[in-house]
């Protein structure tokens, strides 16, 4: 489980790092479903088979089709990709490549403090998460789905706006 | 030692049962749309025609594999292999019988067919965008915008199952069929994925991200050769998935009398093979918006009633398990 834990996080990790570094912007939302995907494989591996299952299901599956789905209805063609190559410039890495080594260091200094613990392998059942989301967490459940209904809300007015004047 | 070469036979076994199953159904559809339309289908090469898949083998082998120039050259050849590759991975958790099948014991089975139902999607999608042409990128959007609206029922269809059974294990929701099928409990259920497994693999009569008649041959228009065979071979695989699932879900897997298990698998399978055929023989294709409204308006609030009602008689029931 170990070997299987480290490859996907490697890939994982490389994956995301080329979606970011990808001027097409399919090309990187594809690297993007395989981080997912690599990312679904790691919480499998940590025991949490539920979280993976909706991980693919959520996020590769819906998420980033509708991202794919956008993407292909603006149809930008060669010339967004190269004003996108353009936008990345080695200057425009200087800020983010800061932040990402201070968290670096954060997370080498745990590891050679040698407290980082081995993840605990108890296997978590779909009837877990259920019981902890309607348990414990029913207020942030509840939160939520007041969220999404007032953006449903959102989303039908703005249709019917738009139907009204066409 | 025996028991991984038991595994090894069970997975090459299943693998070439279903390429060859699904390589069987191109004749064996055209033979029966034939019968019901009161024509003869293929029936020239070798007995009834039966010959006829081989000699389309070795047509569609041989022809020139063509990447048009305009194409996005990787992501077009990545999206016929989506397709097979997410078909043949969501079979690995159908139980056939208990002794036969990759993965059918898994404690998230149902989950991970609805993942790879949901990963299908990108072939299409991928197959649209990368052909860059006015047609294709029609029958990826379209298939898009249906795929992505139908797996939202599908999945919700499938709580009551799951409700009843008390598990995403596909062995145990067969299990728990022993006394009475799921399709009398979940008629409801039932219905709604099947519409949204026709929908999925879009088959007609909602193979609009095809329709012929409008958008040239939709989101595969710029394919030729063995990438549009697999293309074609993947959707009879995604009919076999879908068909697998409603006999594991709602029709007691590999359970009845006298017959051994494996061959009450195939006899039900058969039958809802047939029946997606025999749907494409006998309905229309529906308007795009109509396909998207009945969806959301009439399914959406059909699977969430399911889901309540089940809910209310399991508790009026007594206390679930």
């Amino acid at each position: 489980m170990n070997d299987a834990f480290y490859v996907a996080s490697g890939i994982a990790v490389l994956s995301t790092a080329l979606a970011i570094t990808r001027a097409n912007g399919v090309h990187a939302l594809l690297y993007l479903v395989i981080s997912l995907l690599a990312v679904a494989l790691v919480f499998y591996t940590l025991g949490a088979a539920f979280a993976a299952a909706l991980e693919v299901i959520v996020y590769a599956g819906a998420i980033i089709v509708l991202m794919v789905f956008l993407v292909m209805m603006l149809n930008l063609g060669g010339a967004a990709a190269a004003r996108e190559t353009q936008w990345m410039k080695p200057r425009v890495w200087i800020g983010p490549a800061i932040l990402g080594i201070v968290l670096e260091a954060e997370i080498v200094s745990i590891l050679a403090r040698g407290d980082a613990g081995v993840p605990s392998l108890a296997v978590i059942l779909p009837r877990d998460v259920g019981i902890a989301m309607f348990g414990p967490y029913l207020l942030c459940v509840e939160l939520a789905s007041m969220l999404l209904l007032a953006a449903l809300a959102g989303a039908y007015r703005l249709a019917y706006l738009e139907r009204a004047e066409g | 030692m025996n028991l991984l070469l038991f595994g090894l036979l069970n997975i090459i076994g299943i693998l070439l049962a279903l390429v060859i199953g699904a390589a069987l159904l191109t004749w064996i559809e055209r033979r029966l749309l034939g019968f019901w339309q009161d024509r003869r289908g293929p029936n020239r090469v070798g007995p009834f025609g039966s010959l006829q898949v081989v000699a389309d083998m070795i047509k569609i082998l041989f022809k020139q594999d063509w990447i048009p120039p305009f194409a996005d050259r990787y992501v077009f050849v990545l999206a016929p292999a989506v397709v097979m590759v997410a078909g043949l991975l969501g079979f690995a958790v159908i139980p056939v019988t208990p002794s036969i099948g990759i993965a059918g014991n898994w404690n998230i089975g149902v989950l991970f067919f609805l993942a790879m139902a949901s990963l299908s999607v990108y072939s299409v999608v991928l197959a649209g965008w990368a052909s860059n042409s006015k047609y294709s990128l029609l029958g990826g959007m379209r298939a898009a915008a249906q795929m992505v609206t139908y797996e939202v029922f599908m999945g919700l269809s499938l709580i009551g199952v799951v409700m009843l059974s008390g598990s995403f294990n596909l062995t145990d929701i067969v299990r728990a069929q022993r006394n009475i099928w799921f399709i009398i409990p979940q008629f409801i259920g039932f219905i709604v994925f099947l519409m949204a497994g026709i929908a999925e693999t879009h088959r007609l009569p909602f193979d609009l991200p095809e329709g012929e008649n409008e958008l040239g041959a939709g989101f595969h228009t710029e394919y030729s050769g063995m990438k549009f065979g697999m293309f074609f071979i993947g959707e009879y695989i995604g009919i076999l998935l879908t068909a697998a699932m409603i006999t594991v879900l709602f029709f007691g897997g590999w359970e009845g009398p006298f017959l051994p298990p494996i061959l009450w698998f195939m006899l039900k399978l058969s039958v809802f093979v047939i029946f997606f055929i025999l749907l494409r023989a006998a309905l229309p294709r529906p308007r795009y918006d109509q396909l998207m409204s009945y969806g959301w308006k009439v399914l959406l609030p059909l699977s969430l009633l399911n889901v309540v009602i089940t809910g209310a008689v399991m508790l009026a029931s007594g206390p679930a398990g």
